[in-house]
């Protein structure tokens, strides 16, 4: 349960902006192994063959999801720190942002 | 028959526990009422601490159903509408009896951030003109209606995380006295907060301008000093 001195937008964008923030920092590892094994064709192969799997083409819309969202919350607080303050524009400058990459990410993906 | 509250009171400092008590309900009732209700009528051992009762002190900040609230201004209808009550001493600070909670540090963070005014010129001089519409002027009017309830330090979880941040509330004094034309040390109050527990340390989660009883907005505040701290540091300034 979340405190309720915590229970307001600008603390659930920290927390959005940190989880993706560190899932991606497990994902990042992983992502250069894949890609350091192209030295090796045949290994590169098998690793490209597992993506082909529905769960793994699921996690990497998952993935996609969450740098859109990182990326958002990011842009967010570069807004908020540097671009002169006003209140509530800002959260919906982000929200927009946030849609339209969530929906290219889907599309990109060919989900939609 | 008149309705009665269900208040849950923290006694005693880190190690204590919390007593129950029924308080009768009143209309227009405050949650300082509640407290004082108790410590005339129940338990007169019961600790806390008020001045003026009218929003102006800043002494009477308590945890009220977990947020931060200026206790004496903070109705119960509008916090308790189930009739449940759980009254703490503020976060971040070292509790001394029940709901008192030790302010020293708090204070002493308003001078490491460089908050008091250093004075350019003497009072011999002619006085410096400031237009009620310049730019500093209105960032300042901004910042300086607080009136030091550690509201903000409270709700704030950087300083929860490293007791040596400097807080929301030293920080938004040390943007109203960056916008005080007539200060004369611009760079020393830059490096007052932009060392290690100053505004970088900031993220940016606004519950210090969510929880502002006066409705300041620190992390604007923080935002400001972030911009100025960067630009001085470019320029070699600071
Ligand atoms: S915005 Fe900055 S000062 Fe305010 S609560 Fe968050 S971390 Fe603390
Ligand atoms: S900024 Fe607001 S919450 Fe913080 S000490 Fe000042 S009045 Fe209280
Ligand atoms: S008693 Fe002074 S602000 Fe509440």
């Amino acid at each position: 349960m979340i405190r309720p001195s915590r229970n307001h937008p600008g603390f659930w964008a920290f927390l959005l902006h940190r989880l993706s923030g560190l899932a991606l920092v497990l994902f990042l590892p992983a992502h250069f192994l894949v890609l350091g094994s192209a030295i090796n064709a045949s290994a590169f192969d098998a690793a490209i063959a597992w993506t082909d799997r529905p769960l793994v083409k699921f996690g990497e819309w998952g993935i996609v999801v969450l740098l859109a969202l990182h990326m958002t919350g990011g842009i967010r607080l570069l807004a908020l720190e540097f671009l002169p303050w006003s209140e509530g524009q800002k959260a919906r400058i982000a929200i927009g942002i946030g849609a339209a990459l969530l929906f290219g990410a889907a599309l990109a993906l060919g989900l939609v | 028959m008149t309705r009665e509250l269900d208040v849950k009171i923290k006694r005693g400092g880190d190690d204590g526990g919390y007593e129950n008590f029924r308080v009768p309900q009143r209309e227009n009732q405050t949650v300082l009422d509640v407290v004082t209700w108790i410590q005339r009528e129940a338990d007169p051992t019961l600790t806390y601490r008020f001045a003026c009762r009218v929003g102006v002190c800043g002494s009477c900040a308590m945890t009220v159903n977990g947020r931060p609230r200026w206790t004496c201004r903070t109705h119960v209808s509008k916090v308790a509408g189930d009739g449940r009550l759980v009254i703490e001493p503020l976060e971040n600070m070292p509790v001394i009896k029940d709901l008192a909670t030790d302010m020293t540090g708090f204070f002493e963070k308003w001078q490491a951030a460089r908050g008091r005014f250093e004075a350019a010129i003497s009072r011999d001089d002619p006085l410096v003109p400031i237009l009620p519409d310049s730019p500093e002027r209105r960032a300042a009017d901004a910042a300086i209606e607080c009136i030091n309830c550690a509201v903000c330090y409270s709700a704030c979880d950087v300083v929860s995380w490293d007791q040596d941040y400097l807080g929301p509330a030293a920080l938004n004094r040390a943007w109203a006295a960056l916008n005080d034309v007539r200060d004369g040390d611009r760079a020393g109050l830059l490096r007052a907060v932009s060392g290690d527990a100053g505004c970088g340390n900031c993220h940016s989660h606004q519950s210090c301008a969510e929880h502002c009883p006066v409705e300041i907005n620190p992390t604007r505040s923080i935002a400001g000093l972030k911009r100025a701290s960067l630009v001085a540091l470019l320029k070699g300034e600071r």
